[in-house]
């Protein structure tokens, strides 16, 4: 596996092309595919509607919780360390006694 | 194959017990027996059908063995997971560990066979106290706290459950466990409610689940993944489908563990995070409450208990080898792990709903429920989440922790390798349920507790499926590096008990010491003066008055007895002499005496 990797790796350009191919390959596809299983009326009308949809709610995820993240939920990673430490005066040190 | 029913958590609690009697080359052979015929016990049991096990106890009759489709489905998983789990930690020498999930897995069965409150409630704390020991097994001071702090939140939740079920009993006059009537809530209806709420991690009674299984032991999660959430999962599928709050709540679960994963540095705590994303769909599956929803409810339950069990023996394999479990501390090793990368991987498509694997058909039951009930809100949020899902796990998890940047030390390089041969037959056999659940849906769906009528696998479902994965693929490909993971942590609702305890202690520490100091001083200038005079006093007294009379009375003697001794020569003459005229003296004194 490592082999095939190390090849992909090498030939980038190439795989990145192949999967953009795929995904009009599916754009395609999703045009001419019966939609009866469909449940909305948006589903059934809209042309390409889940890959704008995956699209969009990828984007929308990650900027989210991006923004989020840095609003001030993300925190040292020591955090509560910090504060036990601050209260009782202990070691801020992990227990070397600690295993997988 | 037995003839009638046998509890299985009797076979796991004997066994357990057995365990520590049994050393040397017949240890694993034993630690693999006693989860398959646990197995075989849930199997042979799948046949009946009623109540066994029954008890009378005082006035109530406790069920120990309801057997229907329900309870079978999530029997059957359970009892596959735990020859799954104990597989996977064959090698851990220390016996404590497997009787810790043994006893877990026990209580997780005798949970599900309940057919009455308090045998449930027994079980359920069973589970409960085993679960924790998983988290200490690990050790070090980070599992110790979470440890503890897991178990205040789950003997609340208990303590809120037992609230509920005698509430209840005061007012329906019965301990039977079956569906409530949640169209009419009563305060017992929601005080159970959110006793089994607790477990399933529905927020905001979460934050226990990530703090804890990211802290256990690299086995101890993988029996954690699987357990106390589906057991909830089913105690809300047996008493509170169709409670319409209960969609809601899965449907915010869905989505806030999206985002805390997608924002995770822990690569445990991100498989945390999206068990309460996942668990989401199964309550809110739940609240639908529709066979179909019922049956999507249990399909994704097993599905998830398969993948995610995969998933945690994968991200295990990482922190057994390198003892490392931060993107920030890992990364490449694709070249180092190859046989876990490959594992992970499925376990990862399967999670992402990806055509042929284990969620693809199982969550589009429950979003196909929403929209059958015309819950479109839930559903479009659902399948929002369910993009979420495969941006973390699907994508976010493998390429940072396998083929992304590699931030190891050295150390931690020459350490990664693919664990042992048990690690490895425990993650292919995990994988090949996937595939198999996946691929054979009707291996599945001849399970479920209702009737399907339900085909994923038809045109339009499989090009709506790649059209999502594809895209979300090519969003997380242009904006993927506001993915990558930072070394902190994520402030969650634990902050408000993790900071409610650091608030004991600063107030203990500022104003109550205040206080205590104040009142130190006040005493010292108001109460210890006068009360060093008075002593003085008593000193003075004690020792010119008490004192005084006893010692004047020695020095009294003494002196006598020093006078005395001066005359003490020796010498008889001497002697008669003073007797003589101490008597003469004595005699003339008497004749004066007797004058006058």
């Amino acid at each position: 596996m490592n082999k095939l990797i190390d090849y992909l790796s090498e030939r980038l350009t190439i795989v990145i092309w192949t999967c953009y191919g795929f995904l009009v390959f599916i754009m395609a596809y999703s045009l001419y595919v019966d939609k009866s299983h469909a449940h909305t009326w948006v589903e059934q009308n809209i042309p390409f509607f889940w890959s704008v949809f995956g699209f969009a709610a990828a984007a929308a995820i990650i900027v989210i919780a991006y923004w989020f993240g840095h609003s001030g939920i993300m925190v040292k990673e020591d955090y509560y360390e910090q504060d036990s430490s601050s209260s009782c005066g202990c070691s801020k040190t992990q227990s070397s006694s600690e295993h997988a | 194959m037995f003839t009638s029913f046998i509890h299985p958590a009797l076979i796991l609690i004997i066994g357990a017990l057995i365990l520590p009697f049994i050393r040397g080359p017949l240890r694993k052979p034993y630690l693999f027996i006693i989860p398959i015929l646990t197995f075989a016990a849930v199997v042979s049991n799948s046949s009946l059908s009623g109540q066994f096990g029954t008890y009378q106890f005082m006035d109530w009759q406790l069920v120990f063995g309801r057997i229907d489709r329900l309870s079978n489905i999530f029997v059957f998983i359970m009892g596959l997971m735990a020859i799954i789990g104990t597989l996977y930690g064959l090698h851990v020498d220390n016996a404590k560990e497997h009787i810790a999930a043994w006893f877990y897995v026990a209580g997780s069965l005798g949970t599900i066979y309940s057919g009455d409150y308090l045998s449930l409630f027994l079980f359920w704390e069973m589970m409960a106290l085993a679960s924790t020991f998983l988290i200490w097994f690990r050790r070090g001071k980070r599992s110790n706290a979470a440890g503890y702090r897991y178990l205040i939140i789950h003997t609340i939740g208990g303590v809120i459950l037992l609230a509920g079920i005698m509430l209840r009993y005061q007012v329906v006059g019965d301990i039977e466990f079956n569906l409530m009537d949640v169209k009419n809530p009563e305060l017992y209806t929601w005080l159970i409610m959110i006793g089994f709420g607790l477990n399933a991690a529905v927020v905001p009674l979460h934050s226990w689940l990530p703090d804890a299984y990211s802290s256990a032991s690299f086995n101890g999660s993988v029996f954690l993944c699987a357990f106390t959430t589906k057991t909830a999962v089913y105690t809300l599928a047996r008493g509170f489908a169709g409670f319409d709050i209960l969609i809601l709540l899965g449907v915010i679960m869905a989505l806030y563990g999206v985002i805390y994963a997608v924002m995770e540095n822990d690569i445990r705590k991100l498989l945390a995070w999206s068990i309460v994303s996942q668990v989401g769909y199964m309550v809110a599956a739940v609240g639908i409450g529709t066979e179909l929803a019922i049956n999507g409810a249990s399909a994704h339950a097993v599905a998830h208990i398969l993948y995610k069990g995969l998933l945690f023996m994968g991200t295990g394999s990482v922190l057994y080898m390198t003892g490392k479990t931060k993107f920030t501390e890992l990364g490449g090793l694709y070249s180092k792990m190859p046989a876990t990368v490959i594992f992970t991987v499925i376990g990862c498509l399967s999670i992402s709903a990806a055509p042929f694997f284990a969620a693809f058909v199982s969550k589009s039951m429950i979003i196909s429920a929403a929209f059958e009930t015309h819950l479109n809100w839930a559903a479009w949020l659902l399948m929002f989440g369910a993009t979420g899902t495969f941006m973390y796990n699907g994508l976010k998890l493998p390429y940072f922790l396998f083929f992304g940047k590699n931030n190891c030390s050295r150390e931690t390089w020459e350490k990664a390798a693919d664990p042992t041969w048990n690690m490895q037959m425990a993650m292919a056999a995990g994988a090949f349920l996937c595939i198999l659940v996946g691929s054979v849906p009707s291996l599945l769906y001849a399970l479920l507790p209702y009737p399907v009528h339900f085909h994923p696998y038809n045109g339009y479902h499989i090009a709506e499926t790649f059209q999502l994965l594809g895209f979300a693929a090519l969003a997380f490909f242009f904006l993927k590096k506001y993915l990558v993971p930072e070394d902190k942590l994520c402030l969650d609702m634990d902050w408000l008990y993790r900071r409610g305890g650091s608030l004991f202690v600063w107030v203990a520490k500022h104003p109550l010491q205040w206080f205590d100091t104040a009142w130190g001083e006040a005493y010292r200038v108001v109460g210890l003066g006068p009360l060093m005079i008075i002593s003085r006093f008593w000193s003075w007294f004690d020792w010119h008055g008490i004192d005084g009379v006893v010692d004047g009375i020695a020095r009294c003697v003494r002196a006598i007895g020093g006078r005395v001794r001066t005359l003490q020569s020796g010498q008889i003459q001497y002697t008669i002499y003073y007797a003589a005229s101490f008597t003469a003296l004595l005699l003339i004194a008497y004749v004066l005496f007797q004058l006058s």
